[in-house]
């Protein structure tokens, strides 16, 4: 019996193998995909990324069946599933925790890349097609924030949008042309939704595709950055620091995924607002055109650039230098590849000037990212009589500092990173 | 690599459990995805059951109500209209009813109905789900033979007064009698089943 | 029971004080500095929040809608449908339907100014404990057009609607020196006309009030936190049959 139905299994594989690399797809990317075995904690938020990707889709999916992009009817139409679709809180939730997820995921992934320099050659493609992926998830989170209509949706999408009219003589007009309309309104709305849904979706999944092809085209990089491919076996001419990535990553992943869960379970049903951070006590207003809320501030995930956006001091009465940073600082990651002049990869390797530089760009980011959520004032203003800053907002000052030193980072990498003295990097990985 | 065995029963023990655990898991968030798509609480709300004067149809008239989002016939027949719906079973497609799902157990009787004379049946096709429309009087646009019923405009599906279908019609089988009940003499509950039947 | 609730009562509160002290930016929907009593909402007080929803039809409902809230809801807070037909109701209404109101838009804006918002998910969007310090913050104010005014809300359009249970307060403002000789100024509410209810009760009541207002603001919060630890529990195990296959299978590399 047991025979039979291995037979007619391996005949099953044979006939769809003929027609197409079933086997030969499964052995490039996951039997016979040899990943460096020395991968450490840091390695799990790949996949991790590509899990809550797949969760937003098909959560995605069925919120869209209940959902309505319609300004009349869509904060009922959230609040419809939350309340009168059978289980429509539990997916409702998992979206929202999802997209705030998703990026303490990306930006711990993006960090693993920063300190183990996975964007240094022959990796630069990957990287570029990551920062693509970055741009486009920031966009997701932006058009998709619109649609449950409250007042943070509102007045968030009206100031973004209104930062595109800063641009010298088309601006105006470029942001007109986004909304539809004079202000954020329905016809705003409908054109999110068809961004948020369907658009922007279609070029995550290919940069998605992309990035993993290119990844797998020249192989991981490790916690050690050394090229398992130039110490092979001579005669299976397999990575001697390689190992298959199904078993051993797989399972491995398994339990890196189970982790995840637990912390993602725990908010989703404990505190699915996160103290109001991943949903926003205003945004259970509905959006109303002719007030805004007190306190305006971006989702916490983008409230370092929008730190920056504030910081930059107008020139000539002109937004378009802050504007200019914030977008700046978004797309600066991509020159990492052609900023990093030092001989090692890793920062296991690298000396103590590189380490100080990175410390303060993690600090700068964080400061400013702080900083997003607070009103400008929120430390008081400076002495009239203090030199040079008085009767500016102390946080306004901060947060030009951290602007500085957060570009700086990037600037000033060609330099420090040759200028370093780095460790003797070892032949083969270390586990 | 491999410097000490394989103990290959516990691998597969450990693979089967975690296979086991992460598959009732994977159920387990399959079950609300699918309920989403059930009705929500609003469909059921407005497909509450509907309550119907019957004291206020005419002998001979028809009320039609909505429910569920379907239009349910209620007729109030005379005693002529009654009498058409005995004597003609060789004509019927299933005079005896034996399509049990077109009527619940309580009105499965010569006059598919609670009472004799009031009947209550969907307004709906059972070829391809048209609207019949009612020609409850005898002879007229149906000709000489026809003593009563519903046509379909459709594909020209014929039913009698108590929607069983004539044979020849591409209807396979007799209009639904949807649940109902009476609350009062008056009041008519299209949407919830008699108790006990009747 | 209790023990599972203290279970559900130490997560939460573990999520939260993670997520507040590694960001400690909490902005209130109120925005200004006004001090808040502490709401003493328990979801798990079915006798409260029927009591709630009994006020909150009575009173609120007369101005406000709760748009998203059907009636036939209620059964979670231990009502039958008999229950909520005959205590609840209108006469024109369905228990499937959602809690309109009578008034007119425009009406509403003619006589207050504003239109009354919907209060569906108003305990979301201004917190328990404003509301519970809200409804107990009006006080007698000749000066505004309804005659009332509210410390956590001023000017606010909304009259004393509860005037007759709590009776009328008035601000008194108090002029005192501390020790370094600088004048002060403390305001301090003070009942002026007792109403149908002590102090003490009418605190019970709003305190009702509150806790249905936020039931209502969520209702599937309870099933959210009851499913939540069985989803944990179950995740637990999946973590550590998954750790075992890991260890299971590297060992072929270390």
């Amino acid at each position: 019996m047991m025979k039979n139905v291995e037979k007619c299994m391996a005949g099953t594989l044979a006939w769809v193998d003929k027609r197409f690399p079933l086997t030969a797809n499964i052995k490039a990317h996951l039997t016979e995909y040899y990943a460096p075995k020395n991968f450490n904690f840091w390695y799990f938020f790949g996949s991790l990324a590509l899990l809550v990707l797949v969760l937003q889709i098909v959560t995605g999916i069925f919120l869209t069946m209940h959902y309505k992009p319609d300004a009349n009817l869509a904060f009922g139409s959230v609040e419809y599933i939350m309340r009168d679709v059978s289980w429509g809180w539990l997916i409702r939730y998992m979206h929202s925790t999802g997209a705030s997820m998703f990026f303490v995921v990306v930006y711990l992934h993006m960090f693993r890349g920063l300190i183990y320099g996975s964007y240094r050659a022959p990796r630069e493609l990957i990287w570029l097609f990551g920062v693509g992926i970055f741009l486009v998830l920031m966009g997701e989170a932006f058009f998709g924030y619109l649609l449950p209509w409250g007042q943070m949706s509102y007045w968030g999408a009206q100031v973004i949008i209104n930062l595109f009219t800063s641009i010298p003589f088309i601006g105006p007009d470029v942001s007109e042309w986004l909304r539809g309309d004079y202000v954020v309104s329905d016809a705003t709305l409908n054109r999110f939704f068809a961004f948020h849904v369907i658009a922007l979706p279609l070029v995550l999944l290919a940069l998605v595709v992309a990035h993993l092809i290119a990844l797998h085209e020249v192989g991981s990089n490790n916690p050690d950055g050394i090229e398992i491919k130039e110490k092979k076996d001579p005669k299976t001419h397999i990575p001697l620091d390689g190992i298959p990535f199904h078993p051993y990553y797989t399972v491995k992943d398994i339990v890196g995924v189970s982790v995840f869960l637990i912390v993602f379970s725990a908010i989703l049903f404990f505190a699915p607002e996160m103290g109001g951070y991943f949903l926003e006590a205003n945004n259970f207003i509905p959006a109303d055109p002719l007030q805004t809320p007190a306190h305006i501030a971006p989702v916490w995930y983008f409230t370092p650039y929008y730190s920056i956006l504030r910081a930059v001091p107008p020139i000539f009465n002109s937004q378009f230098p802050g504007v200019a940073a914030m977008g700046l600082s978004v797309v600066i990651f991509a020159l990492l590849p052609w900023l990093d002049r030092s001989p090692v990869k890793s920062i296991r390797y690298r000396g103590a000037l590189y380490k100080k530089w990175l410390a303060l760009f993690v600090i700068s980011f964080i400061v400013l990212g702080y900083l997003g959520t607070k009103p400008s004032n929120v430390w008081g203003v400076f002495d009239a009589s203090t030199w040079i800053v008085g009767g500016v907002d102390r946080a306004t000052v901060v947060a030009r500092i951290f602007t500085l030193t957060y570009f700086l980072f990037f600037i000033l990498m060609p330099w420090y990173t040759k200028k370093d003295k780095t460790k003797p990097v070892p032949e083969r990985v270390t586990v | 690599m491999a410097n000490q065995p394989v103990d290959q029963g516990k691998r597969r023990f450990l693979i089967a459990a975690t296979t086991a655990v992460g598959g009732v898991a994977a159920a387990a968030v399959a079950v609300p995805f699918i309920s989403s798509m059930l009705p929500s609480a609003r469909a059921r709300a407005a497909g509450a059951p509907v309550e119907v004067d019957v004291s206020k149809i005419e002998p001979g008239a028809m009320v039609t109500v909505e429910w569920r989002g379907k239009p349910v016939w209620v007729v109030n027949l005379t005693d002529d209209m009654a009498k058409t719906l005995s004597g003609h079973d060789e004509n019927l497609t299933d005079p005896k009813l034996e399509v049990t799902s077109q009527q619940p157990e309580y009105c499965k009787n010569p006059t598919r109905s609670i009472r004799p004379n009031l009947m209550v049946m969907e307004g709906v096709c059972t070829h391809l789900g048209c609207s019949p429309s009612p020609k409850l009087q005898p002879g007229g646009d149906m000709g000489g033979d026809w003593q009563g019923g519903f046509f379909c405009p459709c594909h020209g599906s014929k039913f009698d007064l108590a929607g069983r279908v004539f044979k020849g019609s591409p209807a396979p089988t007799n209009l639904v009698v949807p649940p109902h009940k009476y609350l009062s003499d008056a009041i008519l509950l299209i949407g919830e089943h008699s108790e006990g039947a009747a | 029971m209790m023990m599972y609730q203290k279970i559900v009562d130490v997560v939460r509160h573990g999520i939260l004080a993670a997520a507040l002290l590694a960001m400690p930016a909490y902005v209130s929907a109120a925005g200004a500095d006004v001090h808040l009593d502490k709401a003493p909402v328990n979801l798990n007080n079915q006798e409260s929040l029927q009591r709630g929803a009994k006020l909150f039809v009575n009173y609120c409902l007369n101005c406000h809608s709760a748009n998203y809230m059907r009636y036939n809801r209620l059964t979670d807070i231990g009502l039958s449908e008999e229950q909520i037909r005959e205590n609840l109701l209108f006469t024109a209404e369905k228990v499937g339907d959602t809690m309109q109101v009578a008034m007119a838009k425009p009406d509403a804006k003619a006589w207050f100014g504003v239109v009354p918002p919907d209060l569906t998910v108003e305990a979301r969007a201004r917190t328990a404990d404003w509301l519970y310090t809200y409804l107990r913050g009006f006080y007698r104010d000749p000066t505004r057009p309804t005659g009332w005014n509210n410390t956590v809300f001023p000017n606010v359009g909304m009259p004393h609607i509860l005037w007759e249970l709590q009776g009328q307060q008035v601000m008194k403002v108090e002029e005192h020196v501390d020790a370094n000789g600088v004048k002060a100024e403390a305001h301090r509410l003070v009942l002026d006309k007792p109403g149908s209810m002590t102090p003490a009760e009418y605190d019970l009541a709003i305190a009702d009030l509150v806790n249905y207002m936020v039931y209502m603001a969520e209702p599937a919060q309870m099933d959210r936190k009851k499913l939540g630890v069985f989803v944990l529990l179950f995740l637990g195990l999946l973590f550590v049959v998954s750790y075992y296959l890991k260890k299971e299978f590297w060992k072929d590399i270390h």
